[in-house]
């Protein structure tokens, strides 16, 4: 595990924490159990009683097809997590590869992959974002690749600069006179050293991939309708937001609601494991 | 009412908050500091001594004073109001920190700085703080105090940012000085000048200074009376002489028994050491406070705790048995050791010095150049070195820091690669660098470095670590690497548990051992040791020694220890290397290094080092110019810029000579053999 119980409990006893702990919380579980919890289908239409306003039946009103919106957001987020999550995870396992390697070998391939990640970071993400899946198509594994190309230079910078620090110690010096192999000291000896800023690095891009996973999909580049992407939802709404406000109020606010849990879980995770003198 | 003395500190006990409450730092300590005194506080690493002298300071952010009173002048400090108490900083009371870069502002000049307490405390104007400012500065004897007042601190060298400290902390001339390990960081020929200046300033104005510090031989030089600390109890107090003659607490008995003196070798007079390690605030023992490594701790000892005693009305013991240490005759304290004031038994003559075959290591003309970016020429940390060492053999290398030794040592074992020269060791030549080099070769030569904190990682296990060797280099399965790490551990005198233990529940003694455990595994035929033992206490470091020396003997291995301590080399060496800026001084053996005649920079280093004997001290022989330093050449004398025999253009312009002197030496020196 890279969170010791104590740290846990110092999680837990910080409020903003504990706040933002208890918001993923209740996501990962409508995640999970999405279909027990949700009322109605995905695309279940209720011909009869389309464009509701919330009500005891329909929490979040329903949609101008008679969808149940409540039904729609709970369903989505497992769309938005597994996409973000598995992104998020994919650009940290390549972004510490490496920035690991960078970072102990050094010189010219350091100098070389370097700046190639300064030129990738140049870019605004989401034109970087957008150029990628305009090529590629919009597709569920091609959101997973944007968000790894667009999130790897970054992680593989905290990563390579942890690296640097720890790379003159004498223990690394020492497994290399007993003949350790690149493998073992890369993984072995600095890897433990450089996870720390690697979990708060890893929250901090988890709460921007939610976010672009739900821009891509209101740009209409991501995942496609019927799909119940928060991102798309609230792009379908536009042209009813004046009649049908809540088709774009509740998704919008799950997106905001998701963003900021992850964001003060970030927070917390930084104090606890750089100390209160780091942000 | 001028017999009041100016520091007085009656049972004091300073605690710190923990996850555990609150732990004593300092336990009813009681001290006195009277003008034209200076008192040694000595003590190791957890014994409390810092937090006095904050206490003192009245800077104690993370702790609170549970009982006990500090008056100065009579005036009870603790009752002080911030406000008042600014009052008394700097102007009433000094301080001169261990790290002087940290203590300066890095953004102000030296002149500034000095000038800025001048005038808030004295309420000078700008031109006469600045003046006096240049005054204090020749006070501390800096050279050319106009430079030195317009640099800034980064520009000084170590030496003269402590003078400056020094000049600023006896510039309002206080009743009261704090100087807290103020020579720690520096080199032993630039803290001898130190407490030289420190002796003349403290003699000229009669200041009460309380000397903080862990270094026996800086107190024996420098304090009238010391106070020995311990796990934050006060163990006993005494004038120096009398407590260096006779000890009456076993622990101060057993420090000054495991610190070597200058020419005390393993062979004739093995260091005495103190087992186990200071407790830790958490758990220390009911009754005495040191009865866990005392050998004449009794059942009383366990129970009760020994009052402070007072064997004479000028000095206390905090043991039980005080008395039967005054009468004990088999020990008479460090004066009667084997070997003091310049006699030194020549012992065991067969001891391998240089035997005829062919030498295990053979440096020829190694140089280590670094090429920083922008430089066109580069920084010659290691210059034309050329070394043989024998199987069995300690050779000691000397220097102080920046004299490139530990440069040296990484080029050996392939760490820094060298830039020219060659290593031939077994008659094989080894590549430059380690990553060129054989499975083999890296099992020859094997390395423990200087910070046991830093060599072992903090993620992996003691026993995987010392296993690794074994897979790695001998290529044992796991289950044969298990046992032989096992018996490393047994090697090394720690138990079999330690295995399962991460190295942060390990002492800093315990890891330096695990390092030395996992550098024998591959039972290497050299084993480089750089600094092995300077991170240690003083108790632990003796042990450290013996190890090392122990081991060496089973292993037959050749032994190359290089620290900056001259007397903890002379302990080991069977010969010795000293160095000055990247090159080679003096080769000679142990037995004769330290006696007459000399290289003239190994005279300067015997006569800087503080001998923990009050009766044995030497004036240290100043050097010409601090500032010389770094400015060598490649044609001239290394040395010649602060040598004070330099002939002149001759050391500036020709490379000395190796010179054969009596005794197996051999030095680098432009002065004839029988002027030297």
């Amino acid at each position: 595990m890279l969170l010791p119980h104590f740290a846990v409990r110092k999680l837990a006893s910080t409020p903003a924490s504990a706040l933002g702990g208890t918001i993923v919380l209740m996501f990962l579980l409508l995640a999970l159990f999405g279909p027990l919890i949700a009322p109605y289908g995905l695309n279940e239409q209720l011909y009869d009683e389309a464009r509701q306003p919330p009500s005891a039946a329909h929490w979040f009103g329903t949609d101008h097809l008679g969808r149940d919106v409540f039904s729609r957001v709970v369903l989505g987020t497992r769309d938005v997590l597994a996409l973000a999550g598995l992104g998020t995870l994919l650009a940290v396992l390549s972004g510490a590869s490496l920035g690991l390697l960078s970072g102990y070998l050094g010189g010219w391939f350091d100098e070389i992959l370097m700046r190639f990640f300064d030129s990738l970071l140049a870019l605004p993400a989401m034109l970087l974002a957008l150029l990628l899946l305009g090529t590629l198509g919009p597709s569920a594994s091609s959101i997973l690749l944007v968000i790894a190309v667009v999130y790897t230079p970054i992680v593989a910078r905290v990563a390579r600069s942890v690296v640097l620090a720890v790379k003159s110690k004498a223990y690394v010096e020492a497994a290399r006179i007993q003949g350790e192999s690149l493998a073992r000291i890369l993984f072995r000896e600095i890897l433990p050293a450089v996870l720390p800023a690697l979990a708060v690095e890893a929250s901090l891009r988890f709460s921007y991939a939610i976010f672009l996973v739900a821009s891509l999909g209101f740009l209409g580049v991501g995942v496609q309708p019927p799909s119940p992407n928060w991102g798309l939802m609230v792009s379908e709404a536009r042209q009813h937001v004046s009649q049908l406000p809540w088709m774009m109020v509740y998704p919008a606010g799950a997106i905001a609601l998701l963003v900021i849990g992850v964001n003060l879980l970030a927070d917390g995770l930084k104090r606890v494991i750089m100390g209160n003198d780091y942000l | 009412m001028s017999e009041l003395p100016v520091l007085r500190i009656e049972g004091l006990t300073v605690a710190y908050r923990s996850s555990k409450g609150w732990l004593e730092a300092t336990r009813q300590v009681s001290l006195e500091v009277g003008a034209g005194e200076t008192v040694g506080l000595v003590g190791e690493s957890g014994s409390g001594k810092s937090t006095l002298a904050l206490a003192v300071m009245g800077y104690l952010p993370n702790g609170r004073i549970q009982s006990g009173r500090i008056r100065f002048r009579g005036q009870d400090l603790l009752a002080l109001r911030r406000e008042e108490m600014r009052q008394l900083w700097g102007r009433q009371i000094g301080l001169v920190p261990q790290d002087p870069l940290s203590a300066l502002n890095p953004s102000l000049r030296i002149g500034e700085q000095l000038g800025e307490g001048l005038r808030l405390h004295l309420g000078l104007n700008k031109a006469d703080a600045a003046a006096r400012a240049l005054r204090l500065l020749e006070m501390v004897h800096v050279p050319d105090p106009p430079r030195v007042a317009t640099s800034y601190p980064h520009q000084l060298s170590g030496g003269m940012q402590q003078r400056v400290m020094i000049a600023m902390a006896f510039g309002l001339e206080p009743a009261l000085l704090i100087l807290d390990e103020p020579t720690t960081n520096l080199d032993v020929t630039t803290q001898a000048a130190v407490l030289a200046l420190l002796e003349e300033l403290i003699a000229q104005r009669q200041t009460a200074v309380l000397y903080v510090t862990h270094n026996l031989g800086v107190v024996a030089r420098i304090c009238n009376r010391v106070a020995v600390l311990y796990a934050g109890e006060l163990l006993e107090t005494a004038f120096t002489t009398d407590l260096y003659r006779q000890p009456l607490h076993p622990y101060t008995r057993g420090l000054l028994d495991s610190v070597p003196q200058v020419g005390q070798r393993h062979a004739s007079a093995p260091l005495q050491t103190i087992p186990g390690q200071i407790p830790s605030l958490g758990n220390r023992p009911d009754g005495c406070v040191f009865v866990p490594r005392c050998a004449l701790a009794t059942e009383k000892c366990h129970t009760e705790r020994p009052l402070l005693h007072t064997p004479t009305p000028t000095r206390t013991s905090r043991c039980h048995f005080w008395q039967e240490l005054v009468a004990s005759k088999e020990w008479g304290g460090t004066s009667e050791a084997p070997v003091v004031n310049g006699q030194f038994p020549i012992s065991n003559p067969q001891a391998p010095i240089s035997n005829s075959s062919s030498p295990l290591l053979r440096l020829t003309d190694v140089s280590v150049t670094f090429r920083k970016r922008g430089w066109r020429k580069g920084v010659r940390a290691v210059h034309e070195v050329s070394l043989t060492t024998a199987r069995g053999e300690t050779l000691g290398l000397v220097g102080e820091s920046g004299s490139g030794k530990t440069t040296l040592a990484r080029a050996i074992i392939g760490l820094t690669p060298r830039s020219s020269g060659e290593i031939e060791l077994l008659q094989l030549r080894l590549p430059p660098a380690l990553s060129a080099r054989s499975r083999a070769m890296r099992r020859y030569v094997q390395y423990v470095f200087q910070n046991p904190e830093e060599a072992l990682n903090p993620a992996i296990t003691i026993g995987e670590t010392l296993q690794r060797p074994f897979v790695t280099l001998q290529g044992l399965s796991r289950q044969e690497a298990q046992a032989a790490a096992l018996s490393l551990l047994q090697a090394v005198r720690l138990p079999p548990e330690y295995a399962q233990r991460l190295p942060g529940q390990l002492s800093g003694g315990e890891k330096q051992r695990v390092a030395i455990a996992r550098a024998f595994a591959t039972n290497p035929d050299l084993l480089i040791a750089d600094e092995a033992v300077s991170a240690l206490d003083v108790s632990v470091q003796a042990a450290i020694l013996n190890l090392l020396y122990e081991l060496q003997r089973e292993h037959e291995n050749a032994l190359l220890f290089i620290s900056h301590d001259l007397a903890v080399v002379g302990y080991l060496a069977d010969r010795i290397a000293v160095m000055v800026d990247g090159q080679l001084m003096e080769i000679a053996p142990a037995e004769t290094l330290f006696t007459p005649p000399h290289h003239p920079y190994t005279a300067v280093l015997l006569s800087a080092i503080p001998n923990p004997n009050p009766q044995a001290q030497q004036a240290p022989i100043s050097l010409a110019d601090e500032v010389g330093r770094g400015a060598s050449t490649a044609i001239g004398c290394p040395f010649q810029g602060r040598c004070p025999r330099s002939l002149g253009v001759l050391c500036q312009t020709q490379r000395p000579p190796w010179r054969e002197l009596p005794g197996n030496k051999r030095v680098f020196c432009h002065l004839p053999v029988e002027e030297l």
